[in-house]
């Protein structure tokens, strides 16, 4: 797993994580150690970029859903890209596509 | 290795060497070998005795420069290997003790989860669990109280040790329910939410279907905390229906409330349910789609429902090379 960290410039607190690679069982909790504090920026934007990953398995997910659950907490908007078809299917059936929706909206003061 | 000192073990070895060297007897041998049990007692490593051995034979015959050289490059590496062949054995044991362990943990496992499949007058019921490593994150449950048939399916996110703990927390959380048997499918779920969220780690979370039929009107309710939609199927059409729910997932959002469904199911017509290895995931393979389960239904549908059961997990291995990704359980009625 490779894993770079994007500030994007023009907002601050707007930071895009890259991944790259496997996220598995053994990758996961450096994925999460980066991860995490970056969802605690109150009223910040965090994106996570899955474009270039070319394997995640339930940790992976695990992470996901902990960073998101996170996100809410802080009221950060919370956003994942690069989805391969199945894993949108598998975020629309268990409601994490609802869940990551519900952070967009004044970054995310909903918390049920 | 520093000079040996000419102690009791290097005087029994020595003694033993000479004895093997003039004449070479069964005898020898055998006392040889309790000297090695002895000396492994005494904490004496591989290379201390071959050590012992160069000492021997410096003291008893005038060995040549190669000789000697060689000997000292023996014990040297011995020091080396010695110490990896220990921590491998060790970890080995180590290995071995947590596989015991983890055996009983998936024994009690089984004992909680072991659903059994009540008698029914108005249904054929089959149901099929089986981990892809010891322990499970699935659970199922199937009541009939006499009045009311209630089947519940879940599939907690994650693998082995931690999905099954997690499976246990639902399975007493179930249990611990008192309207269990007779209430809403919507306010189980909304129950159990409370109960996965309050205490399931943050990267942590359940799929959970919920279904309950009632043999007098014919109605099956159902709701779904982001579970993978069941089928079913209808025999009038000959045809194959998502049995589509939608919620959130037990543990996601703490105050979660959930939708109910209900179709009218008639004699014939069948209900399947599923967990389903969606969770693992990757981009150059190919996955098992929907429409070849309904396929693999289609072809042992006939049978009675235990045999569907078991027949579509064997082809399901099967495709898999007998080794599953993820744990699966199927549960197929027949009205």
């Amino acid at each position: 797993m490779n894993l770079s960290i994007e500030r994007e410039n023009q907002r601050i607190n707007t930071n895009r994580v890259v991944v790259s690679g496997e996220i598995d069982v053994y990758t996961a909790p450096e994925f999460k150690k980066n991860l995490l504090p970056l969802t605690e920026l109150n009223g910040g934007t965090l994106i996570v970029d899955l474009t270039k990953t070319n394997y995640m398995d339930s940790t992976a997910i695990g992470v996901i859903v902990a960073a998101l659950k996170s996100s809410v907490k802080h009221h950060c908007k919370f956003s994942v890209v690069g989805l391969t078809p199945r894993i949108e299917r598998l975020f629309e059936i268990t409601g994490l596509t609802e869940l990551i929706a519900r952070t967009q909206v004044s970054g995310g003061e909903t918390n049920d | 290795m520093g000079t040996m000192e000419d102690g009791p073990q290097l005087a029994t070895y020595r003694d033993l060497l000479i004895r093997y060297m003039t004449h070479e007897s069964e005898l020898v041998i055998e006392e040889s070998e309790m000297l090695a049990g002895f000396l492994q007692e005494q904490g004496v490593s591989p290379a201390d005795l071959v050590a012992m051995h160069l000492e021997v034979m410096k003291q008893t015959r005038a060995l040549d420069h190669a000789t000697l050289r060689s000997m000292e490059f023996l014990i040297n590496m011995m020091a080396g290997y010695g110490r990896e062949y220990w921590e491998h054995q060790e970890l080995k044991d180590k290995q071995k003790q947590l596989d015991k362990e983890i055996d009983v943990a998936a024994e009690v496992q089984k004992a909680l989860i072991e659903g059994k499949v009540p008698h029914c007058d108005f249904a054929d019921i089959g149901a099929i669990s089986e981990p892809a490593k010891k322990m499970s994150g699935d659970y199922y449950r199937i009541v009939n109280d006499g009045k009311r048939l209630a089947v519940t399916i879940a599939d907690v996110i994650g693998k082995g040790i931690p999905a099954a703990m997690c499976m246990s927390m639902i399975k007493y959380a179930m249990d611990s329910i008192p309207e269990n048997k007779q209430g809403a499918p919507s306010s189980i779920l909304a129950n159990l939410n409370r109960v996965v969220a309050r205490n399931a780690d943050s990267s942590m979370f359940v799929t959970m279907f919920y279904g309950v039929y009632d043999p007098v009107t014919h109605i099956f309710s159902n709701s779904s905390a982001g579970h993978e939609p069941g089928f079913y199927y209808s025999a009038q059409q000959d045809c194959f229906l998502d049995l589509e729910a939608r919620g959130m997932s037990l543990g996601l959002a703490p105050g979660s409330r959930y939708k109910e469904w209900a179709r009218k199911v008639e004699p014939g017509d069948m209900i399947f349910l599923l967990t389903d290895g969606v969770t693992e995931i990757r981009k150059d393979r190919d996955f098992i789609e929907r429409e070849h389960i309904i396929k693999l239904i289609r072809r042992s549908m006939h049978l009675p429902a235990a045999r569907i059961v078991r027949r579509v997990l064997y082809e399901l291995k099967k495709m898999q090379h007998f080794e599953l990704t993820d744990d699966f359980t199927f549960i197929a009625m027949k009205f």
